[in-house]
């Protein structure tokens, strides 16, 4: 009961906050502007993929080492309540997640239902929004489990910007390097092992696969396509994305309940 | 009624508490003191359950508190500096903290008429002024009944007014058996509340005596000055 | 499986006294006037009875026999539209060997299949002036088989069937040596290639449909002088092939959704001297790929949402490009080499980034199409796997600040504002 309480709060605080709604707002735009500039839903569909990419896990784990680092005399006043930690730590990543999560569903699906193009890509769209969560939780939680290590701010949020840049740039730099070390193997297997085991690489492929066919050219794609297109891949893809969030939630978790304040 | 046996505390290779022992009674202000770092904040938080021992037991009206978060209901804490979320009202603020707590029915609101809070009810704690802040995080302290209070600096930013309703607060919930824990570098608020001193330093207890028997032993007329000239006895 | 009714036996025996009758009469009179004769039996005979310049009116009803073959020419076969000359799963079912035969508004299906002989539903051999006009033809081997067969039409014939092997399934329309042939309005769907030609000189190929088709939905070689036009080539398995050819006229055709492994658009391979323009070519694996094709002229056709808008190997020489759109490929030219002789100008790029100060509708920085990424696909197909990464965007826009690998002739330099085509 305690933790519903506690979300309630904390969601009306986070809700009256201007970030979220500009962030909201963000996307809003930004799919309204691609419909307006001539695009069918199947284009926006795909811009707003790159958008999101782009955006989401930077701005998580951006927001959610802020967001906690600022918390820090709340959690220690509410603590002194008689409140339970694991119930504070729950309605504290609840009270990010849900507005974060609602704003991503909202601003990329809104447009999508008043230019009418949801009808005919409701799959698609809610496939999108689906891998815009999935993300928005695991750059959270990653931004939970940074600012719950790490003491200084200012550290914390450094560590945040690298691990983003690792995850977005670097870690497709050594794929890359991988790749001409070895090109006298057969990759496909390991490259789709490695690129499985980065949240944002897994997600950018499981979204590729469904938006951009043009993409999947030539023997590799094909191999790649019936991975990820079959069943059995798409469930790999959501166990691996649920190892992504739990991880360092639960690392989080530990820690919260674990350490002084 | 707090009891505390050999409290242990070390932050990796610095031992803020050692092997620290102390009995506080009900119905008696307890001012812990003692220089920057030395351990009180530590203790104070200790006994919140916000800093995890490393070893030695600490009880709160018999309870133990291990972990659990239920004796709180026990406990009204005024910290140095408060913040509550910065969008959110006074009134949904106290609102929210009496929600956790179970909406009991006798609250004390005496600080709250007394700081004239009502005026500020529907701004955002974010608008609030350093002494607003306060006000709201002293009314929330006393607000359930709590037989043990900790006040960290309480009058710290307050106007003089406030400050007198805040000390005349303190002085009537002792009166009535309440146990209270203050911090302050004001001595003469701690002369004026305290009944007992607890001198800190280095993770351990210095000394621990009542006010009274501090200035009579040192034969001076201030706190401040008593305590000095202890601490060169000590160090002597 | 139905056949003439045996209560009409002694209708027919009349028929065909009747019609021996008129033949005597034919022959008499020496006359080669277009006579109707009606025919409910025995095809074969009734072909070789009809003096030349007859008309063969096929009642309804399935003719099964063995394969019909016409020596006679100007003769003119036609019937009711379920008039079905059928296969019987074994043989071929019309071989044409006169000229001036006309094929007209008849069905065939089933013909055998076989690794040795092309069966096919009609087959011309050696003959001219020809005329293949609104059959259907279903679940035939080949479907019609020109062979040394000049100066024919085929014209408005459904050609289906539903293959699942190449080596099981035959070809749609196939010219073998066969010139001036015009093949128009026809659909071709579930063949081996749609329409193939090989040493078909002057043909004339125009509005037809061949798609879903396993292999190619057209294919050519040594057929130099050829004009192919408004035709639509969708959903082949490899799209469309072209090879050792010259003076080819390809134009306002249609070359979509042609997906896999290796599908193309189109395929060049040593076509010379030849014109492609104002075709599209949409949503295939490689919109047009070239190898060892020369001098061609590549103008105002839409590349679209390939994989590979263009695909050049370095052994292509002075092709010119212009006034082509590139719209939303992964990658819009991609090559093998550094070195190029090919020649870009004034295309529109819907991935260039320039601007144009001068309002000229040219823009003012010219414009690399040859991405690194697509040589670093080019390299290692596997690294497709990083297709929109950050990573790849960063290397791309560094590559094209200082060109390092990418081809340093390969550019536009006055790349278009404004899709022409729009």
């Amino acid at each position: 009961m305690n933790t519903l309480k506690l979300i309630k709060y904390q969601l009306r605080d986070v809700l009256r906050s201007k970030w979220v709604f500009l962030y909201f707002l963000f996307f809003l735009v930004a799919t309204d502007a691609l419909f307006r500039f001539g695009g069918d839903g199947e284009r926006v569909i795909l811009s707003m993929m790159n958008i999101i990419l782009l955006i989401i896990p930077l701005v998580s784990i951006m927001l959610g080492t802020m967001y906690l680092y600022n918390a820090r005399e709340y959690i220690e006043l509410m603590l002194s309540q008689p409140v339970k930690r694991s119930q504070l730590f729950i309605a504290l990543f609840a009270a990010l997640v849900l507005p974060m999560s609602t704003a991503v569903l909202l601003g990329v699906g809104l447009p999508f239902v008043w230019q009418g193009a949801i009808f005919t890509h409701a799959g698609s769209v809610l496939f999108l929004i689906f891998m815009g969560i999935s993300l928005t939780v695991i750059f959270s939680s990653i931004a939970f489990f940074i600012a719950l290590m790490t003491e200084d701010r200012i550290r914390g949020l450094g560590l945040s910007i690298v691990l983003w840049l690792f995850f977005a740039v670097v870690y497709d730099g050594l794929i890359l390097l991988f790749i001409y070390f070895y090109s006298h193997y057969p990759l496909q297997q390991p490259v789709l092992i490695l690129s499985m085991l980065n949240p944002l690489d897994l997600g950018r492929i499981a979204l590729l696969i469904r938006f951009d066919a043009s993409a999947l050219m030539g023997f590799t794609g094909a191999v790649f396509q019936n991975f990820f297109g079959s069943t059995r891949g798409l469930l790999i893809v959501f166990a691996v994305m649920l190892t992504w969030m739990a991880t360092p939630l639960l690392l989080g978790f530990r820690r919260f309940v674990m350490r002084d304040f | 009624m707090i009891l505390i046996q050999n409290l242990n505390k070390s932050f990796g290779k610095l031992r803020v508490l050692q092997d620290l022992n102390l009995d506080i009674h009900n119905g008696k202000v307890t001012a812990i003191l003692g220089p920057n770092g030395a351990g009180k904040t530590t203790l104070i938080k200790c006994l919140l359950g916000l800093v995890k021992p490393d070893s030695g037991s600490l009880k709160v009206n018999e309870t133990s508190i291990n972990g659990n978060a239920e004796y709180r209901h026990q406990i009204g804490y005024m910290p140095q500096i408060a913040r509550y979320p910065d969008n959110l009202t006074v009134q949904e603020i106290i609102e929210m903290v009496k929600d956790i707590r179970g909406n009991p029915d006798e609250t004390d609101e005496e600080l709250y008429h007394a700081f004239g809070l009502e005026s500020e009810l529907l701004k955002k704690f974010k608008t609030l002024s350093g002494g607003n802040r306060q006000k709201v995080s002293a009314v929330l302290a006393f607000l359930f009944r709590p037989s043990v209070v900790f006040l960290d600096e309480p009058t710290a930013g307050l106007d003089p007014v406030s400050s007198s309703c805040l000390k005349d607060k303190i002085k009537r919930e002792k009166d009535g058996g309440k146990t209270i824990i203050l911090t302050s570098h004001i001595m003469s608020e701690i002369q004026e509340l305290a009944d007992k001193i607890v001198y800190i330093m280095d993770g351990d207890i210095q000394f621990e005596m009542t006010t009274s028997e501090l200035l009579e032993a040192t034969g001076e007329a201030t706190l401040e000055r008593a305590i000095a000239r202890k601490m060169k006895g000590i160090a002597a | 499986m139905r056949t003439p009714s045996t209560l009409n036996k002694t209708k027919r025996m009349f028929r065909i006294l009747l019609l021996g009758l008129l033949l005597l009469l034919g022959l008499f009179s020496f006359s080669f006037a277009a006579d109707t004769l009606h025919v409910r039996d025995s095809l074969q005979s009734a072909i070789n009875n009809a003096p030349p310049g007859s008309i063969l009116y096929l009642e309804s009803g399935i003719y099964e026999q063995e394969t019909i073959y016409v020596r006679t020419p100007g003769i003119t076969l036609t019937g009711r539209k379920d008039a079905v000359l059928d296969g019987g799963s074994e043989r071929a079912i019309l071989i044409i060997k006169a000229d001036n035969v006309t094929v007209k508004n008849l069905t065939f299906r089933n013909t055998g299949i076989s690794f040795r002989h092309d069966f096919a539903a009609i087959e011309v051999r050696n003959a001219k002036h020809f005329e293949i006009r609104k059959n259907t033809l279903e679940k035939n081997f080949f479907g019609i088989y020109l062979s040394e067969a000049d100066s024919g039409l085929v014209v408005e014939n459904s050609i289906k069937t539903t293959g699942t092997r190449e080596a099981n399934t035959g070809n749609g329309i196939h010219l073998w040596n066969s010139n001036y042939v015009n093949i128009e309005d026809n659909y071709i769907r579930g063949h081996r290639d749609g329409i193939y030609l090989e040493f078909a000189v002057h043909a004339h190929i125009s509005n037809n449909i061949s798609e879903h088709n396993l292999r190619y939905g057209l294919h050519y070689m040594f057929s130099d002088k050829s004009v192919y036009k408004e035709n639509i080539f969708r959903y082949n398995g490899a799209g469309v092939a072209v090879m050792y050819t010259q003076n080819v006229t390809m134009r306002d055709n249609i070359f979509e959704n042609n997906w896999g492994p290796a599908a193309y658009g189109i395929l060049l391979k040593d076509i010379d001297n030849s014109v492609i323009s104002n075709n599209i070519f949409r949503n295939n694996t490689i919109g047009l790929y070239s190898e060892g094709s020369n001098g061609v002229d590549i103008h105002n056709n839409l590349f679209q949402q390939n994989g590979w808008g263009v695909k050049l190997f370095a052994n292509s020489t002075r092709n010119v490009f212009t006034k082509n759109s590139f719209i939303e490929n992964t990658f819009d030219v991609a090559t093998n080499s550094r070195q190029h002789n090919n020649t870009f100008k004034s295309n529109y790029w819907s991935k260039y980034t320039g601007y144009d100060l001068d309002g000229d509708g040219i823009g003012d920085v010219p414009h690399r199409p040859v991405r690194l990424y697509s040589l670093v696909v080019q390299q290692n197909p596997v690294s497709l796997i990083l297709h929109r990464s950050l990573f790849i965007d960063i290397l791309d826009i560094a590559e094209r600040v200082i060109p390092a690998l990418t081809p340093e002739t390969l550019v536009d330099s006055t790349p278009l504002i404004k899709d022409p085509l729009k």
